[in-house]
């Protein structure tokens, strides 16, 4: 148990991001710093041209892929469950569900502990670690999907959309608009699990980041990269790009496509139609509302401090429970890479 | 349930009315009577549940969730409907019910339930719905469906289960009631094509085919009689005489719709016809002057229809056909004998507000050329402002529904033509979701500070593939600003491209920069040629302006 003294001393917000100053750290720093921890590998969290990085094996990989292999003046793998001691304070990474070799990190300090949630979810995803409920004090949130309103519906149902549609619309090409890194997997991942044999395409922009994936021994089946020859003669397959590669020209010369869009955000209709997507499919990599409350609770700590998202909601629910909770509006953490720029050889 | 809500989602996404019609015949293929019945009767506009209500939806809602958890998102999502579906607090799965309510069930239920078990029976159907299925039984009872589908792709996709002319549907249509049992019956070829028994029917209309003035050599002038083309709204009014012995009367659009409700004027002036059936011409007549389509608009698509607007609108028909008579089918005869049992019918009833549409008189294609050219010279004296060209009928021509090729032709005016330059480009949906291919354009008018260019409108059709591909290209490579999907191009004096845009008219408009609003578009030719500086002004639009 720590008073609201000895969190807020623990943990301060600065302008480069949320700062330990018993562990000279930072967690997910926007500007460049001496000392960051890095939850997970999306560019907004993990930056580069720190001095040195603490992360996960993976999540080292994916900055390396990224930002080429001197991203950082040192880096330091970190094993989950495995804890370092950092001036003061005692660190851990766990597993927090959203991409591969994403984590929360656990501070210990003597009288607290911690959680900084980083993006995370609770819903299946056979391409990374299952999130798992670290017992904390305070507990630090993101609340990307923070309105009840948000409610992940069974991913097996939306796959099957994307399915039932190919079947239906065999003339058509099947673009599905996904987060290159980790989303853009999972729905490969989904799609076989519901059965999908067919070869699945990539745009040329997520197939480094993919087979990394294959290579950590995440089996995806068939995977290949769309060739600018094939493009025609891909009616009724299904075709995984960046999300704005569908309004690209790039997706002009597939036959009379359905774009769809992997994201938690399809679940609001008009966000659906501002961007021109005929087959939304309701698949996010982050927690939905009834998750964000159950992990809350499940985590026991007497306080919430919500990073990101629509912070008003959670922190109206959390003051309810009795809990103390305080919005940190912290500005730039993305949400579901709306406006990932296509980049790598576009093909 | 599910598998209509899951076809109302799909189909409020899909732009390409090709692919909502697969759509629509997967749907109707693969689903039993009577729940197709009852969809098709949610698309047709023919479902009204009186008791559901807005207001109820709300007052279900604010029982089961914190009121400032329910204002965040309602302003987060901006639908009603959508909001409460997607909040509402579903039962764990041992206290939700087994099965999903059938869409029959919720139709038959909901014209049963008296308005005060209604509450509870909703929260019934949305406990044992998913977050679709409770969107599309919310927007099924309070009648907004909204997902692009219109009455008629709903019937023409129907007839086209069976390879049924879509116009032998819209005839049957208004004798038939949901869940359109002997409709689906007909149409899947089981039974003959159901017998209506409306006392007032539609009656499929005839359409003409443009005509290019080159095939004025295969045609005779003297196979043909002329008229003008009235521009107002083609209507079918319709009186008759039901079972009961009661006089019905009703005014159809030529796609069959139903339009009594927002007429009654004309609908009481109809009531001095026994059985009858006359196409004709819905066109607001003040002080014995046709006025132009611009002053007809104004009375449609009223929600209520006022006196004074029936005051200040007076609506009359125009009429150049008589389908029926006193139950007699004229439909088989040729033009010039329907026309005659016209002409005496009105010279027996004398009706208010309706008269005869006139037959142009000509020789010869010249002189029906110069009619064309000079209304108001031909006979059409101050009524020529209404007036877009000229119809041609042969005179033996029996009434055949559709649009046969060879009886009758449409020979519009000429267009105007503007040369515009392009300001804005928009993406467009669909198959050209990757295309800029909503074009704004403007002419130049003069300010204090020099030129400037106000834009005029707006096009997204008129070229080729080909031509598409070009413009796409040119806005790419001259874009200044991006607003979302729209994009700000390079338009000057120095730089600019200038499309050649046709229009069928130029109205007065309050709500644009301008202050005129063209009717009907389209890019004719890129000037690819022309520069910037030479493209018309602002003056050249307003001479077009008329009173």
């Amino acid at each position: 148990m720590c008073g609201v003294m000895a969190a807020s001393d623990l943990l301060t917000l600065t302008p480069a991001g949320l700062y330990c100053p018993s562990g000279d750290f930072h967690i997910d720093p926007l500007r460049p710093v001496p000392r960051a921890l890095i939850t997970h590998g999306h560019s907004d969290h993990a930056r580069a041209g720190h001095g040195q990085v603490l992360a996960t094996a993976q999540t080292l990989g994916i900055m390396a892929l990224r930002y080429g292999p001197d991203f950082a003046g040192a880096m330091q793998a970190i094993a989950y469950g495995e804890r370092v001691k950092m001036g003061d304070v005692g660190v851990s990474f766990h597993p927090a569900g959203h991409v591969l070799g994403s984590a929360q990190i656990l501070i210990e300090a003597q009288r607290c502990r911690l959680v900084i949630s980083g993006d995370y979810k609770r819903a299946a995803d056979p391409t990374c670690a299952a999130f798992e409920v670290v017992p904390c004090d305070v507990f630090i949130t993101e609340a990307t999907f923070g309105l009840p309103v948000f409610r992940h519906p069974p991913l097996a149902q939306e796959v099957e959309k994307l399915i039932r549609s190919c079947q239906l619309f065999p003339d058509r090409a099947h673009l599905v608009g996904a987060y290159s890194l980790g989303k853009a997997q999972r729905v490969m991942a989904l799609l076989r699990q519901c059965g999908w044999d067919r070869p699945i395409y990539i745009h040329g922009a997520m197939e480094k980041i993919t087979r990394f994936y294959q290579e950590q021994g995440i089996d995806l089946g068939d995977v290949r990269k769309v060739a600018a020859a094939d493009r025609p003669n891909l009616a009724g397959e299904i075709i995984i790009c960046p999300p704005s590669a569908t309004q690209d020209i790039w997706a002009r010369k597939f036959p009379d496509p359905v774009v769809a869009f992997a994201s938690g955000w399809m679940r609001i209709r008009a966000r659906a139609r501002q961007g021109g997507v005929q087959l939304p499919l309701v698949i996010s990599d982050h927690a939905d509302w009834d998750d964000l409350c159950t992990t809350v609770e499940e985590s026991g700590c007497t306080e919430v401090w919500v990073t990101h998202g629509a912070e008003d909601a959670l922190v109206h629910w959390a003051t309810q429970k009795g809990l103390r909770a305080r919005p940190l509006h912290m500005m730039g953490y993305g949400d579901e890479g709306e406006d990932e720029p296509v980049s790598e050889g576009a093909a | 349930m599910n598998r209509f809500a899951a076809l109302l989602d799909r189909l409020a996404y899909e732009p390409s009315r090709n692919n909502k019609r697969r759509l629509l015949v997967d749907y109707f293929r693969t689903t039993d009577d009577p729940d197709r019945g009852y969809a098709l009767a949610a698309m047709t506009g023919s479902l009204k549940f009186a008791h559901a209500k807005p207001a109820l939806i709300r007052s279900l809602i604010a029982e089961r969730i914190d009121p400032v958890l329910f204002a965040m998102s309602y302003d987060y999502v901006g639908d009603l409907s959508e909001t409460v579906a997607l909040l509402w607090p579903a039962p764990d799965l041992a206290h939700r019910p087994n099965t999903a309510p059938q869409l029959s069930t919720i139709v038959e239920t909901l014209h049963e339930t008296p308005k005060s078990g209604l509450l509870q029976q909703i929260a019934l159907w949305l406990d044992a719905l998913d977050e679709t299925g409770r969107w599309a039984l919310l927007k099924l009872i309070t009648g907004a469906l909204r997902i692009g589908v219109s009455a008629r792709l709903a019937k023409t996709t129907l007839a086209s289960l069976g390879n049924i002319d879509p116009q032998e549907v819209e005839e049957v249509w208004h004798g038939l009631r949901p869940p359109y049992l002997d409709l689906f019956a007909w149409v899947e070829g089981r039974e003959p094509r159901p017998i209506s028994d409306d006392p007032a029917p539609f009656r499929a209309p005839m359409l003409a085919h443009a005509l290019e003035t080159a095939q004025f050599e295969t045609l005779q002038a003297g196979d043909f009689t002329a008229e003008w083309k009235w521009d107002g709204i083609r209507v079918q009014a319709v009186s008759g005489t039901g079972r009961d012995g009661a006089h019905v009367t009703r005014l159809y659009s030529r796609t069959g719709e139903d339009m009594s409700h927002s007429f009654p004027d004309m609908i009481e002036a109809l009531q001095a016809f026994d059985d009858v059936t006359i196409d004709g011409e819905l066109l607001v007549v003040r002080d014995g002057r046709v006025q132009p389509f611009s002053v007809l608009q104004q009375r449609l698509n009223r929600k209520t229809v006022s006196a004074k607007l029936i005051q200040d609108f007076p609506l009359h028909i125009r009429a150049y056909d008589l389908l029926a008579d006193q139950g007699e089918d004229l439909r088989p005869l040729p033009f010039v004998e329907r026309r005659a049992r016209l002409e005496a019918l009105f010279a027996r009833i004398k009706p208010r507000q309706f008269d005869l549409s006139p037959i142009i008189s000509f020789g010869t294609w010249d002189e029906l050329t110069q009619a064309r050219a000079d209304p108001a010279l031909a006979g059409a004296g101050p009524d020529a402002d209404a007036i877009e060209g000229v119809m041609l009928k042969r005179k033996d021509s029996i009434y055949v529904p559709g649009r046969p090729t060879g009886p009758w032709w449409k020979w519009k005016r000429d267009p105007f033509n503007v040369d515009a330059v392009l300001m804005y480009a928009q993406r467009g949906h669909g198959r050209r979701s990757s295309f800029y291919s909503d074009f704004t354009f403007g002419v130049w008018r003069a300010t204090a500070q020099g030129d400037e260019l106000v834009p005029v409108g707006k096009a997204y059709f008129g070229f080729t593939d080909e031509e598409l591909a070009q413009l796409d290209r040119w806005v790419r490579n001259h874009t200044l600003n991006r607003f979302g999907p729209v994009r700000e191009v390079t338009a000057n004096a120095g730089e600019g491209l200038v499309l050649e845009i046709a229009f069928e008219g130029l109205n007065r408009s309050a709500r644009h920069k301008s202050g005129v609003a063209m009717r009907f578009p389209r890019i004719a030719r890129i000037r690819w040629d022309k520069p910037a500086r030479d493209a018309d002004r602002i003056e050249n639009l307003e001479a077009l302006l008329r009173g």
